[in-house]
């Protein structure tokens, strides 16, 4: 695998760019429903970005556009130097693709499926089993490299799928939601996959609905809602604007949830599940602080959860959404 | 790598996955080849005392029908084996595969001309296995000159070609299997209403066009005259024009869907 990849614009005057993926004004539509509506993005060469969202919100969309399967209503994209939609053949050639839904044959054995992707990057008979092999190896698929790919299990196939998105050593990399659906160990194993193709210099753009695994892995958030990119900006940064964490106290005799809301005062009231939700950045101070004005009211509350910011509260704050805790408010650091 | 050569290539690649898919599961294509078996056995040994006295001058007897009717079983043999093809597009484009397929810097039409060629085979295949049947219960063509064989192979090739692409923009159209199996129903249902099994001036009146004008008839009357020496005709170039057209109605309309944005 090569060490560091820098495409380079062959436009214009070929000055070399070290912009790996870029948007400006996407739009896509499907009917009257507008999915994208004007996603600019900037993704340096060899960082890791991150597309995060909820389901429906257009990440898929976004993916489909870059890597060519559908074409965009409006606005330009560029993905390694080229237009996609000018010269999709050359961005097809830099680039490799996983999407959401296995993209394997299931019908033919993991081997056959890698040498298929061999064959059809016109690699030499030899050098596409050495490919092969060593993908297999690496990716823990020698064992199973006999049986048909539609016996896998869900981790098994995600990893197959990768395998042969990088038969062709692609310099960019879209990942749509590379985690969903896999139990917490091959999630592990995925974010290592994904951490080795960087340390090789391959760009990654990949989307989730996972704030943590944003968090984990991506040099770059962008948040998109709604078509819109919503912000965008480092873990922390975006950690910083988000107002979600939160203490969750729960009852089950009213007149002591009635009397708690009062004694805490500024809280968000469940009248129905008698839970209140005290804005808290989840400090032992903090928590400390609660408890105390509870105690000196002599009032014990049957539950007691920390809530760190999740990607519901991402969402709520940039959205100004409903049935959260009030309006993002600065964060005490 | 010039185009054509990487259009080669990528075909001959997405050609072995299909044999690959078809030499594995060979139980549709298998299924598909007992239907033209089953009506030939029955229309020779059950029905084929009173099916011989409408052909002819009449009291031809069963081997003369036999004659008659293997051509149009062939070509039936044919329809039925696109039916596999629409089936095996159609359930080929909800794989994710294909997806990547189309984000990958290969030949665009290379799926399409997989299926086609692979299925050109198949048909081939399916006529030989059915052919063998017919020699066994003692169907003869030993008029035929080695010429009028070449033209025989070429013309089923052709039917071949022209169904396959049909097949394949009905299977591309349709959203699922059962769909693709159902709209693809008439490539072995028009072969039941040409002169495969009588002749077409038996039929009553107002059903004559119909089998008239219609792409069997014309093959399977060419097929005769090239096996079995009877009058050819204006049948020969019906036949060829009739399968230039479908294929390239059917290349075209497959190669517009293929192309669309897929959902």
């Amino acid at each position: 695998m090569p060490s560091s990849v820098m495409p380079t614009s062959n436009s214009g005057d070929g000055r070399p760019s070290p912009t790996a993926v870029s948007t400006v004004g996407l739009r896509k539509s499907y009917g009257d429903r507008t999915v994208l509506d004007g996603i600019d993005l900037r993704i340096p060469a060899g960082s890791v970005f991150a597309l995060l969202g909820p389901n429906g919100a257009g990440k898929t969309t976004v993916v489909k556009i870059l890597s060519t399967l559908i074409t965009a209503d409006g606005g330009q994209a560029q993905v390694a130097g080229h237009d996609v939609a000018a010269d999709p053949q050359s961005v097809r050639a830099a680039i490799g693709v996983t999407g959401q839904f296995s993209a394997v044959d299931g019908l033919i054995t993991g081997e056959e499926n890698m040498l298929l992707m061999a064959d059809l990057h016109h690699l030499s008979k030899s050098e596409g089993r050495r490919v092969t092999a060593e993908l297999l190896e690496q990716f823990d698929l020698t064992d199973a490299a006999g049986k048909p790919a539609q016996s896998y299990s869900g981790g098994m196939k995600r990893r197959l799928d990768i395998a042969m998105t990088l038969v062709g050593n692609p310099r960019i990399i879209f990942l749509d939601e590379p985690t969903t659906g896999l139990d917490p160990r091959s999630r592990h194993n995925m974010w290592q996959i994904i951490r080795e193709l960087v340390a090789d210099g391959v760009t990654v753009f990949l989307t989730t609905q996972y704030l943590e695994e944003a968090d984990e892995l991506a040099d770059r958030i962008a948040v998109l809602n709604d078509g819109r990119i919503a912000a965008e900006g480092t873990a922390e940064e975006l950690k910083r604007q988000i107002p979600g964490g939160h203490v969750r106290l729960r009852f089950t005799d009213p007149s002591a949830y009635r009397s708690a809301a009062a004694e805490l005062g500024e809280v968000t009231r469940d009248d129905e599940a008698l839970a209140l939700q005290i804005p808290s950045d989840g400090s032992q101070r903090a928590l400390r602080a609660v408890l105390d004005r509870l105690d000196s009211a002599a009032i014990e509350a049957d539950e007691l959860t920390v809530h760190t910011p999740d990607l519901d509260d991402v969402f709520f704050a940039l959205t100004g959404g409903t049935g959260v805790p009030d309006q993002p408010k600065e964060t005490v650091r | 790598m010039s185009s054509l050569s990487l259009a080669v290539r990528d075909s001959a690649t997405m050609l072995r996955r299909n044999l690959l898919h078809a030499r594995r599961y060979p139980s549709l294509t298998l299924n598909l080849l007992l239907t033209p078996v089953m009506l030939l056995l029955l229309f020779v040994y059950i029905f084929g005392d009173v099916m011989s006295a409408g052909i002819g001058d009449g009291g031809a007897d069963r081997s003369e029908y036999l004659a008659y009717l293997v051509p149009g079983i062939l070509l039936l043999t044919i329809g039925g084996t696109t039916i596999g093809s629409a089936v095996s597009v159609s359930m080929d484009m909800t794989e994710g595969i294909i997806a990547r397929f189309r984000t990958m810097a290969i030949h665009r039409g290379s799926v399409l001309i997989g299926h086609v060629v692979g299925s050109v085979l198949q048909c081939v295949m399916s006529v030989v296995l059915v052919g063998a049947v017919a020699v066994a219960i003692g169907f003869r063509a030993t008029d035929a000159t080695a010429a009028e064989w070449v033209l025989a192979v070429g013309l089923l090739t052709l039917v071949s070609l022209a169904l396959t692409w049909i097949a394949v923009g009905m299977g591309l159209s349709s959203p699922n299997a059962e769909a693709a199996s159902n709209n693809a129903m008439p490539l072995m249902v028009l072969p039941l209403l040409s002169s495969a099994f009588v002749p077409v001036d038996a039929m009553p009146g107002w059903f004559q066009p119909v089998a008239e004008y219609q792409p069997f008839t014309p093959a399977i009357e060419t097929l005769r005259g090239l096996l079995l020496g009877s009058e050819i005709g204006h049948n020969g170039w019906l036949a060829v024009v009739w399968c230039l057209g479908l294929a390239a109605l059917g290349y075209f309309w497959s190669k517009s869907l293929y192309d669309r944005d897929p959902k």
